[in-house]
């Protein structure tokens, strides 16, 4: 069995070899072996659809879905937190009423999902999932729980760091972003291949949520702030309707 | 301006993306309606079980759709996007129009694909069959091209994606992600 010792050696050999993307072929992440492209990706002018991003509206979504803590009868266990920031495309222009997607592990780390075999409980009053539009300045806001960290089977004895996972839209279809909201200071980051398959490590820190007391809500739930730059738009002004 | 990183949707996007009618564009049995289906394989040939795809397109008339209602589906309006897993065999499918694109250009489905084991998503086209000149599609090796290209079937289209290995799908960047 590989050792957290072996898979640390392999992520200190890719350190800084890929980019401030993660590296698509990333070896210390054992599943990735069969399913990376092998070619290079083929750069193309994007067209068409590619030139726009599919629209959510008031319809698709309850308000009470960026709640986490209210989807079942009771209060669920764990520590509350709210996570809020703005979505800003790559010049900096925020990302207005567009769809975020989050799920997560409970606070003991366990999933509600069926091929979750962690031996953690589940709590009947957390199942993890949630929505929410960006509001007219790009701004997003969940309450939560913080989740746990847990181990998955990637080598022996390998703990995942918590994290909050996250689907990001833009305004056009090349800005489509899924990635994962970490906690400032978890002591799993180094350890980690999905965290350290980007090997940049200024990249890296663009996934660190931080702890904001400004967000924290008096007697009810500390507040961390994530902001999220997507990559560039590729409409011209012109096109903006 | 550096952008963030992405990261894999890992085992268990199940209880965050897919939703009950996320793969039906038009109802199955719509009159128009054609079914867009494939599997998506890894390096040795496997379906690979725990994907995610989704489609955006043009309406038939070649018009990008503006309308919301992705999610909670009315049941008439058709918003162009729509989102699917795969089954334990790889398998997915949609059901959907054709798209259309301007005149003389050949219309095709805007795709992502995103799996466990996949550190970031991709994505990637699925042409219609045709012989529309295509800035892409000629540019490419025709072993290569093949694999952008949607095969005609009696109710729908066929494609097949595969991350890796023989017959690799092309999978497409845009200028501004350029590293
Ligand atoms: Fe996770």
């Amino acid at each position: 069995m590989t050792t957290q010792a072996d898979i640390n050696r392999e992520i200190a050999e890719l350190r800084g070899s890929g980019g401030p993307q993660p590296r698509r072929d990333y070896p210390p992440y054992r599943s990735s072996m069969l399913r990376y492209p092998t070619r290079d990706l083929h750069q193309v002018d994007p067209e068409g659809v590619e030139l726009w991003a599919p629209c959510f509206g008031a319809a698709d979504i309850d308000d009470h879905e960026a709640d986490l803590t209210v989807q079942r009868s009771g209060e669920p266990l764990g520590e509350r937190i709210v996570v809020t920031g703005r979505v800003l495309d790559g010049d900096g222009r925020p990302v207005r009423h567009q769809l975020v997607e989050i799920w997560q592990a409970n606070a003991s780390g366990r999933y509600w999902h069926q091929r979750d075999q962690h031996p953690a409980p589940l709590d009947p009053n957390f199942i993890g999932a949630g929505r929410c539009l960006t509001d007219g300045d790009g701004v997003y806001t969940f309450q939560t729980i913080k989740p746990g960290a847990y181990p998955w089977r990637n080598h022996d004895n390998a703990w995942r760091p918590a994290h909050i996972h996250f689907s990001l839209f833009g305004t056009d279809f090349t800005q489509r972003l899924v990635t994962q909201m970490y906690f400032p200071g978890d002591p799993l980051f180094d350890l980690d291949p999905i965290y350290q398959s980007v090997t940049d490590a200024k990249a890296r820190e663009m996934l660190v949520a931080s702890y904001d007391h400004s967000v924290t809500a008096p007697e009810r739930s500390l507040g961390y702030r994530w902001d999220i730059i997507l990559s560039g738009t590729h409409r011209t002004p012109l096109e903006e309707s | 301006m550096s952008f963030a990183p992405g990261q894999t949707v890992g085992p268990f996007f199940h209880l965050g993306l897919p939703y009950e009618g996320g793969n039906l564009l038009v109802p199955a049995g719509h009159p128009d309606g054609v079914r867009l289906h494939g599997r998506v394989f890894d390096g040795q040939g496997a379906g690979v079980p725990d994907a995610l795809i989704e489609l955006w397109q043009a309406d038939p008339s070649g018009q990008v759709p503006r309308a919301t209602g992705s999610i909670r589906r009315d049941g008439y309006t058709f918003t162009g996007w729509g989102r699917t897993q795969t089954d334990g065999d790889g398998h997915y499918w949609f059901s959907t129009l054709l798209p259309g694109a301007d005149p003389g250009r050949r219309p095709f489905f805007a795709v992502t694909v995103f799996a466990r084991g996949l550190t970031d998503r991709l994505f990637t086209r699925a042409y219609l069959p045709g012989d529309e000149p295509d800035p892409l599609l000629d540019g490419l090796e025709p072993d290569r091209r093949v694999t952008l290209i949607t095969t005609r079937e009696e109710r729908g289209l066929l494609f097949d994606i595969h991350l890796q290995g023989e017959g690799e799908t092309v999978f497409l960047s845009y200028p501004r992600q350029a590293r």
